[in-house]
């Protein structure tokens, strides 16, 4: 039967074969995303070896892309800016999403309906959200004209400092992507067993203790999630970078995704995107390969779906 | 949103805060006015055909994951787990190449192509998710009836992962809504301007017109809201899902 399914696709016949599809259904959508997204991930490698201007025919190079990557120091800050942005857009999100999560996944009903407004950014484009955002820091007309001297930026000039410019995408993004952890760990702190916490209970154990001891302990696999959601998503902020700094000041929220479309989109060097993309691509490979091995989610059997 | 009905002179007075003097549709008028509407239907179009193309290559898929024996399928599922990491960016170039060397530069095409492939990852997850819930005894009596994959397909697996394939319809909408990337870099012309697009452009049309700008992201934002409101079940369950083991 497995050779059926396996050589030619074909509908296996047998008493328990009998309406189970071959593998030839799957073949449309495996084509298509293979051909949209694997192979771009494998070309954009290859592209990395050579010279392209966006319209010719990309021509080899060799490891003239590599060498110049190796020295650029505009390419050290990038990667630089992009390790820290998302270090520090993990140790500040996770936090605020772990104990929004767990409280929003009580069944109160204020709660449900202050979780149901909060969720609200999750809707609008990073292009909107940032928009917004960045008519509020505007140092003339926005908000931050009022209270940018409460904090530290007298002329309300906020984005024009390299300290501020940055600190604004780490918060505009933790504002726009909040809700969506804290709604992932919401749903982890729903699928715990409601009879843990009232062994805990019996026991004596406060709020505290059994978040320690039971919320924290059950919610691994939620974080390992979260997580890596997290920090693939914190090294690919660009619509936001795009719009609220433009890379500035100078170059000091140029983080790695944001340097690729810079010297392939606006300088047409589109072979040194590439090698930069590829940057992107073992990063992001990897952390998700880690997921793949730490969750186990390749033999997992049934997500809790549909609460 | 209060400084939607601003008129630009009051905005710059009062600050963003401020509640408008002289309430105004002006700013509502002069969007419509532009460009927007026909940013608008671009968008909705995109969004259709992507959900659609989503909804049925991520459906055929998990079926297939499901309900197929041997290796092949299992590997199948394999390649959409790592593709849930790919970051759309980090690709964009080679998928530049691809479509300009397609002849699709500049076209709706463009965009909807790698904006549902890109989709497929996490529709694929979520509906295995659910079709993998689905008793097996169903089959088994569906097989005693001889039924063929096709039927089985539209008569037990599409009927029963419902909850799961409009999660899957409703999240794919709004990637795609909400997609910024690949028009940006996919399409040129006017014509075929997407709304998120066409938002990032107003910035240089409408300068220190801020009013005007919030209304456009304010008029972007209603569908959504719109159909958020409808399905709001399946979008935070499809969510939450992620979150659970």
């Amino acid at each position: 039967m497995a050779d059926a399914a396996k050589s030619g696709g074909r509908v296996s016949v047998g008493r328990a074969g009998v309406g189970r599809p071959g593998v030839v259904w799957a073949l449309p959508g495996a084509l298509f995303f293979v051909f949209f997204a694997v192979a771009p991930m494998v070309l954009v490698g290859a592209l990395a070896f050579t010279d392209w201007d966006g319209i010719g025919t990309p021509s080899w190079t060799g490891m003239s892309n590599w060498s110049r990557l190796w020295d650029d120091p505009e390419t050290h800050q990038a990667i630089w800016l992009s390790l820290v942005l998302t270090v520090l857009t993990w140790v500040f999100q996770t936090p605020l999403a772990l104990l929004l999560g767990v409280w929003a996944a009580g069944r109160q009903r204020n709660r449900a309906v202050l979780s149901a407004i909060f969720f609200l950014p999750l809707l609008g484009s990073s292009v909107a959200l940032a928009l917004v955002w960045k008519s509020l820091l505007d140092p003339n007309f926005g908000l931050i004209a009022d209270i940018g001297p409460a904090l530290g930026f007298a002329d309300g000039d906020l984005l024009g400092s390299s300290k501020g410019a940055f600190g604004a995408v780490l918060f505009v993004t933790a504002w726009q992507f909040i809700p969506l952890h804290t709604l992932i760990y919401q749903g982890g702190a729903r699928a715990i067993p409601r009879s843990l916490y009232d062994a805990a209970a019996i026991d004596g154990a406060g709020t505290v203790r059994q978040f320690f001891s039971i919320t924290l302990p059950q919610l691994r696999n939620t974080i390992v999630t979260s997580s890596v959601i997290m920090v693939v998503g914190a090294l690919t902020f660009f619509d936001t970078v795009l719009i609220l700094t433009k890379g500035g000041p100078g170059t000091d929220t140029t983080i790695v995704p944001y340097l690729m479309y810079k010297n392939g989109f606006q300088a047409f060097d589109l072979g040194y995107a590439s090698a930069v993309a590829t940057i992107l691509v073992v990063v992001a490979t990897t952390v998700s390969l880690l997921l793949v091995r730490l969750t186990g989610f390749a033999a997992m059997r049934s997500t809790r779906e549909g609460m | 949103m209060a400084a939607t009905f601003q008129t630009r002179d009051g905005y710059i007075d009062d600050g963003p805060l401020a509640l408008p003097d002289h309430p105004t549709l002006a700013n509502y008028r002069r969007v419509l006015r532009s460009d927007f509407l026909s940013y608008l239907l671009n968008t909705a179009l995109v969004t259709a055909v992507c959900a659609a193309i989503v909804i049925t290559l991520s459906v055929t898929v998990g079926y297939t994951v499901v309900r197929a024996r041997g290796r092949a399928s299992r590997r199948i599922f394999q390649i959409f787990l790592l593709g849930l990491a790919i970051p759309s960016q980090a690709v964009v170039i080679p998928v530049y190449l691809v479509i300009t060397k397609l002849h699709l530069y500049d076209t709706l095409l463009a965009v909807i192509l790698p904006t549902a492939a890109f989709s497929l990852p996490v529709s694929v997850l979520i509906l295995v998710g659910t079709m993998r819930d689905i008793d097996e005894e169903l089959y088994e009596s569906m097989a005693l009836d001889g039924a063929s994959p096709t039927r089985v397909l539209l008569q037990l697996v599409v009927p029963l992962s419902r909850s799961g394939i409009s999660t899957v319809g409703v999240m794919s909408a709004l990637h795609a809504w909400n997609g910024f990337l690949f028009p940006l870099l996919l399409t040129q012309s006017k014509s075929n301007r997407l709304l998120t697009l066409g938002l990032y452009d107003y910035v240089g049309e409408f300068r220190v017109d801020t009013p005007a700008l919030l209304t456009a992201v304010v008029l972007s934002i209603v569908p959504i809201f719109l159909v958020y409101l409808f399905a709001r079940r399946q979008l935070i369950s499809g969510l939450m899902g992620v979150g659970g083991k």
